[in-house]
């Protein structure tokens, strides 16, 4: 089941699966270019059913990793896809349109990390104050 | 009428408010209110709001947010009014001291006049402090 | 027709933490709700950063306090993904049993919370009251009432005594028929299903359009549940079956956690027998986390706990990500209060058994100007109030 998975996401997306981390059958961990998340995560969420448990975004230092994690429950997989944005404007199209459950975590990597999802329909502050200053991302690495 | 003799003209109206807190402290105060531990013996009553409070059992490490709440709700609070800091995040942040989102602990807001440590302070001992601190305005 | 603007919240009475949910009402028509959470942030991910392993298995433990063991349970799941360790057999009963008992209270608080809610205030105190044996046994276990710091990566910190075994055996026994009195005042109570059936509906598409998870998503026909989908610790080891219910509503939501707690007591039951056979170890031993990363999950009370860890081989965390249940299941809310009533809304948002501090919950409502001000405390009055009046029409 897991590796059927696995195989229609290669076989739909080919060249542009960048690279395959299956660390055990049960944990897959796919890179992707920012401009293709939209793309994946809408096939695995409307075609293959998975369902989206959650984002994590990473500051690495050189870059700003987002991890969105898909659970595919009927196999207890949970399938990673990760892609790396620009560190100094770091900007992704936004999934909230393709999947609702995906937009408190968006602002919320927005509001922590500092990451622009373009065309998200809401993407104010989830749990910093207003009065939180501006440009200063707690979870990132100065 | 000062503050001891207002205190114990009739029961104890005490005003719960939680601050950024992970809620045992919060499940344990409302514990205290179960048969079990019945802090209405006591002449312990729950109210819903600050301006009917003789105490407040404060509970959490406090997040910005909620600071800004706590003042605010302190200011309308008929004084005298006391204010007892239940579980470790009220009493001294805790784990929580470093963290980049807290504005506590409560003695940095509000002046606390009890502390009840414990993560979280079971039911017996809540009802201890507050009873220990009325028999302590009671010496005067 | 002039819309008014309802508050329930920040310092709500009976909703324990802060959350402020904002109701746009028309008349007694919910329109739209706006929520805001951020009360309860503490930055635990970033403070993790700077701890060892062993003291965040400590620190995530308070993200929440009803579901303590889930977070720790969900952390040391995503460790040992991470650093393939093999648990102990009989550790993986004893944290089972842990998480069950957690369940078992769990459930009991909702249901206490819920009654109150709707007017049952017999049903707050018996629930509550009931709740104690469980507390009582934690502690003569773990020590502590809550917060029981029984996970450790590689095993449990403490071992269940022999003569410890019948007592929790002797009192989740004695859970039965609290359970059958509490089924039966559910399911047979007219005035009940008055008020919680058709009430706060979730369709299926609407949880799987907001990742619902738990008894939330669980009571609208979508039967996902964590120990059965990806069996972990002792759950594929005692038999015991995942609960679900096709109409969504309250009264559905309801129904499955009852039914739950029977299956918990089932899960502990097994475990315990199992106890009494399976000795050894109740620890691997484990002295360091290699480079890489983990991702670890727990059915919690609530739902899906999610874990993501990235280690470099130092003893703390590079990032450490935590998602609460709570966090997908709130924002439901948009759903199942809009286009209710103001006298539904409590127990609708109850419902879905928040747990705000798990969540963060930021309640943003719309500031516009209310001719009518209602408080948190009017709406469980108006809850209160319509169980009254449906008692009433009924006899």
């Amino acid at each position: 089941m897991a590796e059927e998975n696995l195989a229609r996401i290669k076989d739909r997306f080919s060249t542009r699966v960048l690279k395959v981390f299956a660390k055990s059958s049960r944990r897959i961990y796919i890179d992707f270019d920012s401009k293709d998340i939209p793309e994946v995560a809408s096939f695995l969420f409307r075609e293959l059913g998975a369902r989206f448990s959650t984002a994590t975004g990473i500051d690495t230092r050189k870059n700003i990793e987002i991890l969105y994690h898909f659970s595919f429950d009927s196999s207890g997989t949970v399938i990673s896809l990760r892609t790396l944005v620009d560190r100094k404007n770091p900007e992704i199209e936004s999934i909230a349109a393709i999947i609702k459950g995906a937009e408190w975590i968006e602002r919320e990597i927005h509001e922590l990390l500092g990451v622009n999802f373009r065309n998200h329909p809401n993407l104010k502050r989830l749990l910093l104050s207003e009065d939180w200053p501006e440009g200063k991302y707690p979870l990132r690495r100065e | 009428m000062n503050l001891k003799t207002k205190a114990l003209t009739r029961s104890i109206w005490v005003f719960h408010f939680a601050a950024a807190s992970c809620n045992n402290c919060d499940i344990e105060i409302l514990d205290a209110l179960t048969p079990k531990f019945d802090l209405e013996r006591f002449g312990m009553l729950l109210v819903g709001s600050i301006r009917h409070a003789d105490v407040i059992l404060a509970t959490g490490a406090i997040s910005h947010k909620a600071g800004v709440r706590l003042k605010r709700l302190y200011e309308q609070a008929p004084k005298p009014c006391l204010v007892i800091a239940v579980g470790c995040c009220a009493c001294s942040m805790c784990i929580f001291r470093d963290s980049y989102n807290m504005a506590g602990p409560f003695d940095r807001l509000v002046p606390v006049h009890a502390y009840i440590p414990g993560c979280p302070p079971k039911p017996e001992a809540i009802i201890m402090g507050v009873v220990k601190l009325i028999k302590a305005l009671k010496k005067g | 027709m002039a819309k008014t603007v309802i508050p329930v919240g920040p310092y709500h009475p009976l909703q324990e933490e802060p959350e402020f949910f904002k109701l746009l009402v028309e008349g007694e028509r919910v329109v739209d709700l706006e929520i805001e959470i951020g009360y309860n942030h503490r930055g635990i991910e970033k403070i993790a950063e700077s701890k060892s392993y062993d003291q965040v298995l400590f620190l995530v433990e308070r993200v929440c306090g009803i579901c303590s063991t889930s977070h720790p349970f969900a952390s040391v799941n995503a460790l040992e993904d991470l650093a393939d360790i093999k648990v102990p057999e009989r550790a993986l009963y004893i944290r089972t049993i842990i998480g069950e008992l957690e369940r078992l209270h769990s459930h009991l608080l909702w249901l206490g919370l819920a009654g109150h809610f709707i007017g049952y205030n017999t049903v707050w105190m018996w629930a509550w009251k009931y709740r104690e044996p469980i507390l009582d046994i934690f502690e003569r276990i773990t020590g502590n009432r809550q917060h029981y710091a029984m996970m450790k990566v590689g095993g449990v910190r403490r071992d269940i005594g022999s003569s410890d075994i019948p007592e929790i055996g002797k009192m989740v026994e004695g859970l039965l028929p609290v359970i059958d009195m509490f089924r039966g005042a559910v399911l047979d109570d007219p005035v009940i299903h008055a008020r919680l059936k058709g009430v706060g509906i979730l369709k299926k598409e609407d949880i799987i359009e907001y990742g619902a998870v738990g008894p939330t998503a669980r009571a609208s026909g979508v039967a996902i549940d964590v120990r059965k989908d990806e069996p972990y610790a002792a759950y594929p080891l005692v038999d015991w079956r995942v609960i679900t219910r096709e109409e969504g509503d309250v009264f559905a939501k309801a129904v499955v956690r009852i039914l739950e707690m029977y299956e918990s007591i089932k899960i502990i039951k097994g475990c315990l027998d199992r106890l009494k056979v399976v000795g050894g170890e109740i620890d691997a031993k484990v002295k360091e986390i290699p480079p890489g990363e983990g991702i670890g999950r727990h059915e919690a009370p609530r739902g899906e706990v999610f874990h993501y860890v990235r280690s470099d081989g130092s003893n703390r965390p590079v990032r450490y990500k935590i998602r609460a249940p709570s966090y997908m299941n709130v924002p439901t809310n948009k759903k199942s209060v809009v286009g209710g009533t103001i006298s539904d809304a409590t127990i609708t948002l109850a419902a879905v058994d928040p747990c705000y501090c798990c969540t963060e919950r930021v309640a943003v409502a719309d500031r516009k100007s209310g001719k009518k001000r209602l408080t948190g405390k009017d709406l469980i009055r108006l809850s209160q109030e319509k169980t009254f009046r449906l008692k009433r029409e009924m006899v």
